[in-house]
């Protein structure tokens, strides 16, 4: 992977397949490649700039780093703030300082083009009324994430810019700049405000010292994603966060205190007036102006809201042929999503491009590795200057002539910057010249640097694992405080410990096992077949199960998305290619019985078709789409009065017969969602009630329809339709769970009655229809999720790897979710995540053996004594007692922790390259002369 | 962030506090250490799963053993953070330095010295 930073798309020519992008690449004024990312020249650096990372609340140098997680990790001279005083280049002994650095262009040619531009957060400053800018007090919710954070502007301490004290209470206002047209021409959700307010909530409250008071001004409550609405609720019943149904009026600054007083209207209509401490501004997503001009400049069509437009059935795909999206610049999303998404857009633009897989891959040519088994230690200490970020805080000399002395040690040096390529190839010369068999690197940490100076000996024909750091620079040089002494003494007892575990080491070996480059995907629905598609187009061969007779899933009950696509249409087409594509084999009314193996060579047992004829697959990955079903309720008369339905059935009835003959209709949402059976929001409802109720108004613009719900979701792009019900005249009355709807039957008409807030009085709707939005529940998976292995959550969804960073995969490597079976969603998104899936398959097929880490446990076979301690205590269910009565850990699956071997009491388990000795001779060499 | 920490904590590396196990803990003390520190991600947050609740028992262990033999099972402890928390790291630093200062040099070095006198 080649990252391009500081750079933007000049132009783009061609079609998809062949591309040629012109890339402007803007000075940078420090060279990435020289950069050691040491930090002397931002020590220096005479000038106080703005914090843009930590978004203004503090200063930074005109020599930076944006953030610690920067790539790459080399610093950037702020050109709008830099002086040029010329002092960073004095000080940087590295000579990466390039003060004539000239914005340059290079062409590259490629065959498919991804865009994530990513979003801005909206700028508050013209609402005058919410006093931002104004007063400090007022901040935005990204400005208050700094402010929680622990690298942040206060050191994670909690407190308010205005005075630095801890605020005791704290407002959130929800939907600025979003759902407003008013002052912010934004109509749409941002979908993650509603969220993060929350959490911000949440560790407020951990943070504070004492009782804090959170509350949070809302519209609506949007937790509609997986497991959210569990949150929400614990906020809200637990942890005592307040959730105020209203749009504030006013925030005025109290003169002189920091305080700031908030006025709005509750429900029932009143004017109140409540004073916090500090007021954050949950702010809107929105697209920056530099995307619209990249969309125009690339010929992409744009939607009102300046979001790029994609399709229901092709959500990552833009109306270019060859560029592909993700992200927040196809719709406002959360992390998990836009993960998903661009794992999504990495397989469709893979599609067209499968056939040159490998074809511009490099590698690197090693030497054999030499046996170094009968040698004599010998070996070499590296000791770096890292410019002065060590010398100047440990006096280096005086180690490198202590480790000389250290037994074992064939040759002790000094490095300027060790990781630098000219002392790397110093370093191959010495090793090779000296006959090292044994490397120690003293400088910084192995997190960072462990893998370069692994390199350096593998290409010297040295084992990797025959290598040892000893961090002397963040763990020492930076974090003493200048006391240069104790530092020294340090830095030698570091130097010491390093090379007594050196003279430990032995040569170990990454075992390459290979790949079977079949899938089995488990759900012919639409996430199912799309993920066969995505697997089979990039030429990877797909077994597809289906339980049923026919392909299709609950999307054969669908008719029309939201935004008018033809969903039976769509669904056909799909279903045709699965069919004919070559490498798809479907098999319906099939039954998985049995499942072994690990990641790259799994065997699943199915029994296939009426005659239960079993079939035995050999497979590299598996994909689970099992799907969900809409939920059968048992409230509301359902099922004993024909007069009530399901949105489902509503879609089929306005099928087949419209709503020519309907008056009244009153749909009620949350029907056996977020309650105590399923806690969880099914996220579709409000859409398919505003959709039904869309279409029931254009048949029939004389109807009346009444959606009672208890906090409208229309998340994302989908709040457009929400205004337009209103405008077409669709009634929205909230309802609150503690007080229900009441449904009554009498021979003329359903009499639904409920409270409404807003006007203070029960209201009393006489329906002739009576439309529930019964929530989704997740297929029956206990039997398959109990074969596979595969752990869900209480209502039976299956639980993803990490629910922000890992989306797609399980935590069984090799096995990935996608569709309604990871969490309800919708057509678009749920044709996502099955994309995104085949794609995290693809990355693991694609390659022509899996290098398994040596990292890993192994038993002595003569004194494990079958206690079975190990098997329970393995986080991951690895290790077995095999035939010979003995443990046994398999090392393609071990993920190399070692609690099984701390654990056992025999200590017949050792974990490669932390062996006891390993571990204890650091130990006895640090307290060498204590005792 | 180059926050401040006493100099008389030296770091070793472990995959996981999972490894660390209770014989590693008295090795050091054996060795003439004064203190030990285990430090693991935060609980439900491990790596692993399970690693650190298995480290914090182990610790909880060898704090009972050290009581017994009288070293004081106050001289090791476990701290839990997250990689992004700097400064948090630096304040658990100070903090065991601090209780190991108040203790005083472990009675385990005490013969030799007294001999050496």
């Amino acid at each position: 992977m080649n990252i391009i930073a500081n750079s933007e798309i000049e132009t783009l020519e061609g079609e998809q397949g062949n591309f040629r992008v012109s890339v402007a690449h803007k000075p940078r004024f420090i060279d990435p490649l020289t950069c050691t990312g040491c930090g002397n020249c931002a020590s220096h650096c005479p000038v106080a700039a703005v914090d843009t990372y930590n978004k203004g609340l503090q200063y930074r140098k005109a020599t930076y780093i944006d953030y610690p997680q920067a790539i790459p990790l080399s610093f950037a001279i702020d050109q709008e703030a830099c002086i040029g005083c010329g002092l960073c280049e004095k000080m940087c002994l590295a000579g990466a300082v390039k003060y004539e650095d000239q914005p340059s262009t290079t062409e590259i040619r490629v065959g498919s083009v991804i865009l994530c531009p990513g979003s801005e957060e909206y700028n508050p400053g013209d609402l005058d009324h919410l006093s931002y800018g104004i007063h400090s007090n007022v901040v935005t919710s990204a400005e208050f994430e700094r402010i929680l954070s622990a690298s942040g502007p206060y050191f994670g301490n909690l407190t308010r810019p205005y005075d630095r004290q801890e605020p005791k209470k704290i407002a959130w206002l929800q939907c600025v700049g979003s759902r407003d047209i008013n002052r912010s021409k934004n109509s749409y959700c941002s979908s993650v405000c509603c969220m993060y307010a929350i959490k911000e909530a949440m560790i407020a409250k951990e943070h504070a010292h004492s009782d804090m008071d959170c509350a949070i001004f809302n519209m609506d409550i949007r937790t509609f994603g997986k497991d959210f609405e569990k949150y929400y609720n614990r906020a809200k019943d637990q942890e005592g966060v307040r959730f105020i149904k209203s749009r504030v009026h006013s925030v005025v600054p109290i003169q002189d205190s920091g305080d700031l007083a908030l006025q709005y209207f509750d429900e029932s209509g009143e004017l109140r007036e409540e004073i916090f401490d500090l007021v954050v501004l949950s702010v809107g997503l929105q697209i920056q102006p530099s995307t619209i001009d990249l969309a125009h400049k690339l010929g992409l069509e744009l939607n009102a809201s300046n979001f790029a437009r994609t399709g229901t059935f092709s959500p990552v795909e833009t109306s270019r042929p060859g560029i592909f999206v993700s992200g927040v610049f196809q719709g406002p999303k959360d992390i998990p999503e836009s993960v998903t998404e661009a794992s999504a857009a990495a397989c469709a633009a893979g599609a067209p491009l499968s056939g040159a897989r490998h074809t511009e891959t490099r590698s690197v040519d090693l030497p054999e590795e030499q046996d170094i088994s009968n040698e004599d230690l010998r070996i070499g200490v590296f000791v770096c200057n890292c410019g002065i970020n060590i010398a100047g805080g440990v006096d280096t000399k005086a180690v490198t002539a202590y480790a000389s002395e250290l037994p074992g040690v064939a040759f002790a040096g000094i490095n300027l910057f060790t990781c630098s390529e000219d002392s790397q190839n110093n370093m191959k010369a010495i090793i090779k010249e000296k006959r090292l068999n044994r490397v120690v690197v003293a400088s910084c940490s192995p997190k960072t640097h462990e893998p370069i100076f692994m390199d350096t000996l593998e290409a010297c024909g040295l084992n990797k694992y025959l290598f040892e750091m000893a961090n002397i620079r963040n763990q020492n040089s930076w974090v003493h405080g200048g006391a240069f002494d104790a530092a020294t003494q340090k830095a030698k007892e570091l130097v010491r410990m390093a090379v007594s575990r050196s003279a430990t080491l032995s040569p170990l070996h990454e075992k390459q096992i290979p790949v079977n480059k079949r899938s089995v995907v488990v759900g012919g629905g639409l996430a199912g077949m799309t993920a066969a598609l995505g697997l089979a187009e990039q030429g990877f061969e797909c077994v597809l199960l289906e339980k049923e007779a026919a392909l299709g899933g609950l999307a054969r009950r669908l008719h029309a998305a939201i935004d008018g696509t033809d969903v039976q249409a769509g669904l056909k087409d799909l279903i045709l290619r699965v069919e004919n594509h070559p490498k798809i084999q479907v098999l319906t009314q099939s039954l998985v019985v049995n499942f072994s193996g690990f990641k790259g060579n799994f065997t699943t047992e199915v029994l296939v078709g009426p005659g239960m004829y079993e079939r035995k697959i050999e497979h590299g990955a598996i994909i689970l789409a099992t799907g969900a079903q809409e939920y059968r309720p048992e409230e509301y008369l359902y099922g004993r009065d024909e007069r009530v339905c399901t949105q489902l059935e509503l879609t089929d009835r306005l099928e087949q017969s419209g709503a020519r003959d309907l008056k009244n209709v009153v749909m009620i949402q949350c029907v056996g969602s977020r309650n105590e059976d399923n806690p969880n929001c099914s996220r579709i409802c409000c859409q398919s009630a505003v959709k039904n109720a869309l279409h029931i108004k254009e048949q029939n613009p004389e109807a009346t329809v009444s959606i009672l719900y208890r906090d409208i979701r229309m998340y994302g792009l989908l709040e457009d339709y929400y205004t337009l019900a209103r405008q077409k005249g669709v009634l929205f009355f909230r309802y609150t769970p503690e007080d229900p709807p009441r449904v009554e039957a009498t021979a003329e008409a359903l009499k639904v009655s409920f409270d409404d807030p807003v006007l203070g009085r029960r209201l009393q709707a006489d329906s002739d229809l009576l439309v529930l939005s019964a929530g989704m529940r997740a297929q029956d998976t206990e039997e398959l999720a109990s074969v596979l292995k595969a752990p869900r959550n209480e209502e039976g969804y299956f639980l993803e790897a990490h629910v922000k960073l890992r989306p797609v995969e399980m935590s069984t490597e090799g096995m990935y979710v996608c569709g309604t079976a990871h969490s309800p969603k919708l057509i678009g998104e749920a044709v996502a995540q099955a994309k995104a899936a085949a794609s995290r398959a693809i990355s693991l097929l694609s390659q022509p053996y899996l290098t398994l880490s040596a990292v890993t446990a192994s038993v002595d076979s003569d004194k494990c004594a079958a206690c079975l301690i190990c098997v329970r205590s393995c986080p991951h269910g690895i290790p077995r007692i095999n035939d010979q009565g003995v443990s046994e850990i398999d090392e393609a699956m071990c993920h190399g922790c070692g609690i099984c071997a701390s654990e056992c009491p025999a200590k017949a388990i050792k974990l490669n390259w932390y062996e006891d000795e390993q571990l204890m001779c650091k130990i006895d060499a640090l307290l060498e002369e204590a005792v | 962030m180059r926050l401040t920490y006493p100099p008389s904590l030296k770091i070793i590396r472990v995959p996981c506090t999972g490894k660390v196990d209770i014989i590693h803990v008295l090795r050091a003390f054996e060795k003439g250490a004064d203190g030990v520190a285990v430090v693991g991600c935060l609980e439900g947050d491990c790596h692993f799963l399970t690693g650190n609740l298995r480290a914090r028992k182990r610790v909880e262990q060898a704090q009972k053993i050290l009581d017994t033999i009288g070293v004081g099972g106050n001289r090791v402890k476990m701290f839990n953070l997250s990689s992004g928390e700097g400064p948090r790291f630096a304040q658990y630093a100070q903090e065991i330095y601090e209780t190991i200062m108040e203790l005083g040099p472990s009675p385990i070095k005490q013969p030799r010295h007294k001999k050496a006198a």
